[in-house]
């Protein structure tokens, strides 16, 4: 009896020990949020304010076309539409692209497999600093040569996110389409399924959670990216939010207050896109490691 | 084991019933994914690889080449030899410490009946941080006049004065290693969550009947069959923590006086801001086979519980 007690006590204990470190993890966050709505005096107060003591909105002044005293007006919707653009178009190719690779990696057996498996996962190892300048210069080549306009464009960040996000989607996918019988597979090219058909109307359904693990990371991938958004951009016509972010920091000064609205509602869609589908993150990102 | 051979044994079957047209199929599913990586990653890296040859600025963008010469260079930059420790160092302890840290959120996680969908969702929160928004934010808390953790510190009565945190070198690579261990923690939390969460609860009970006690149930139940989830988690985190620019170029920059140089940011101040690009492409060279000799190590692992 007393041995239960004292278990039960170190459990309550432990269960508080949990929320205090979660509650750390959060401090960051929260006090993100906080600093956006903050009177100025409050942001570097000493000692330090923890909550608000009087709400303002003057801080979401700047994305909203007026100035503060702090920063001027910043295109915010421009950088809204590019980022939520290239982020979108992205996730979209890169998950297709990934999945029909990963499908085949699953299933069929082809010359030198391995190899490609492996270099196409270390393509992703493969650090941002390494890429950004060469790239550029790729770019800017192209651009002069042609008619397609790869720096300052948004359809330039879209392929690189996109190649960025493939390896990742292939090795989830992989690990997805192992996870289904393939007599269902077989029967349905009994039936008279061409392996297209096999592959869309059988498997595909079948691993939509993955799909949707998939899709999570590519997207706040796509939408938090900075490095090479920074080397690739220039101006309004396809600076993404995370560049943006740069338009409150001085020479000298930083508008903490502009920039933590900023990150607060760029925050916005992505807890939004993950809620909508985090249902399948867990499942999705262990499916393939379980046998 | 027995499992794997069955699997095989069907996959074989499946793949002998196969025509002509399956290659021509493979072909089709795969070539778009190596297409886009190729233009976007492999081309990229072999010609930077051909300017690291090269004596490639910015003033005289010509490639002149010039045999080994960026490389001698690059040996004899002790600045660059330094940014190499630091960068081992620095990715050794963040990637060990945010699995720890990880672990143990999952395991506690993991054992709260109460609450468990929203501790969840809590956990989560700093993946959806931009790593740009992470650096900001924490090069505020860590600001020796104005900066939280200083504050925090005064009004607690611990401080009398300031900790120079991004000043001294070791202070701020602690700082730009918490804020790294921070954002990256969730993601390892999460996947070991769902490993421990998929353990049959039957193995506790068993051992619960013969009297072990958490530790025990820990060493010999669950670390063990967390294995293939252990493996995924560290190598998600080592890419992930590889590719940390964003935190580390703006808290501190590699600075002050290359203090906290990393490759990451070592590599752009020689080929951007000095503007030599063959020397900037060379030494890139040398950070890419790093991290992808980190990766490989930790792939190999992965790949052995795959069947190929």
């Amino acid at each position: 009896m007393r041995y239960s007690s004292r278990r039960r006590l170190s459990s309550a204990l432990l269960d508080l020990l949990v929320w205090v470190v979660l509650i750390a993890m959060l401090v960051p966050a929260l006090w993100l949020v906080f600093t956006s709505v903050r009177n100025p005096v409050e942001v570097n107060a000493k000692p330090p304010v923890w909550v608000p003591r009087q709400l303002t909105l003057d801080g979401f002044k700047p994305l909203f076309g007026q100035s503060t005293e702090a920063t001027g007006a910043i295109p915010f919707d421009r950088y809204f539409f590019n980022s939520t653009l290239v982020a979108l178009f992205s996730t979209v190719i890169a998950v297709a692209l990934g999945t029909m690779a990963g499908y085949v990696f699953a299933r069929y057996r082809f010359r030198s497999k391995n190899a490609l498996f492996l270099g196409i996962m270390l393509s992703r190892a493969v650090p941002g600093i390494a890429l950004s300048l060469p790239l550029f210069l790729l770019f800017a080549r192209i651009s002069q040569a042609g008619p397609l306009k790869l720096i300052d464009t948004q359809l330039g960040l879209i392929i690189v996110y996109t190649a960025v996000n493939v390896p990742f989607t292939i090795w989830l996918m992989d690990g997805f389409f192992r996870e289904i019988p393939t007599e269902l597979s077989e029967a349905a090219q009994l039936d008279g399924c061409t392996e297209w058909q096999t592959f869309v109307r059988v498997n595909l359904p079948l691993a939509l959670p993955g799909l949707a693990a998939s899709a999570i990371f590519a997207f706040l991938a796509a939408w938090n990216e900075f490095q090479i958004a920074g080397v690739l951009t220039r101006t309004v016509n396809s600076k993404t939010a995370p560049v943006g972010l740069f338009d409150f920091t001085g020479q000298f000064t930083i508008d903490w207050r502009g920039m933590a609205a900023m990150a607060t509602v760029m925050m916005i869609p992505a807890i939004a896109f993950v809620f909508m589908v985090q249902r399948n993150l867990v499942r999705g990102l262990t499916f393939g490691a379980v046998k | 084991m027995a499992q794997l051979t069955q699997a095989s044994v069907v996959e074989q079957r499946f793949a002998s019933t196969r025509s002509s047209g399956t290659s021509r199929f493979v072909f089709v599913m795969l070539a778009p994914s190596v297409v886009i990586i190729a233009f976007v990653v492999v081309f990229p890296l072999i010609y930077s690889f051909y300017l690291s040859f090269t004596s490639y600025t910015l003033l005289k963008p010509v490639p002149a080449w010039n045999n080994f010469a960026n490389y001698q260079r690059l040996l004899q930059d002790p600045i660059f030899g330094q940014a190499f420790i630091n960068t081992l160092l620095f990715m050794f302890v963040t990637v060990n410490a945010a699995f720890l840290m990880g672990l143990f959120l999952s395991q506690a996680v993991a054992r709260t009946i109460r609450g468990q969908s929203l501790l969840r969702t809590l956990l989560m929160v700093p993946m959806m941080f931009a790593p740009v928004m992470v650096g900001f934010q924490f090069r505020w808390f860590f600001n020796d006049q104005v900066g939280l953790v200083n504050n925090v510190l005064t009004s607690l009565g611990l401080l009398n004065g300031s900790i120079p945190w991004l000043v001294d070198r070791w202070l701020a690579m602690f700082s730009i290693g918490a804020a790294t261990v921070w954002m990256n923690t969730p993601v390892v939390a999460i996947i070991l969550l769902a490993g421990t969460l998929s353990i049959s609860p039957e193995l506790y009970e068993a051992a619960d009947v013969d009297g072990a006690n958490s530790w025990q149930k820990f060493r010999a139940i669950t670390y063990p069959l967390l294995g293939p989830f252990i493996t995924i988690a560290l190598t998600i985190l080592s890419l992930d923590v590889a590719r940390g620019y964003d935190i580390v170029s703006i808290m501190t920059g590699g600075g002050p006086a290359h203090r906290t140089e990393l490759l990451w940011t070592y590599v752009p101040r020689v080929a951007i801001q000095e503007s030599k690009f063959g020397l900037g492409a060379a030494m890139s060279f040398v950070t890419v086979i790093v991290t992808v000799a980190f990766t490989l190590y930790l792939f190999r692992q992965l790949l052995k519980s795959r069947i190929l």
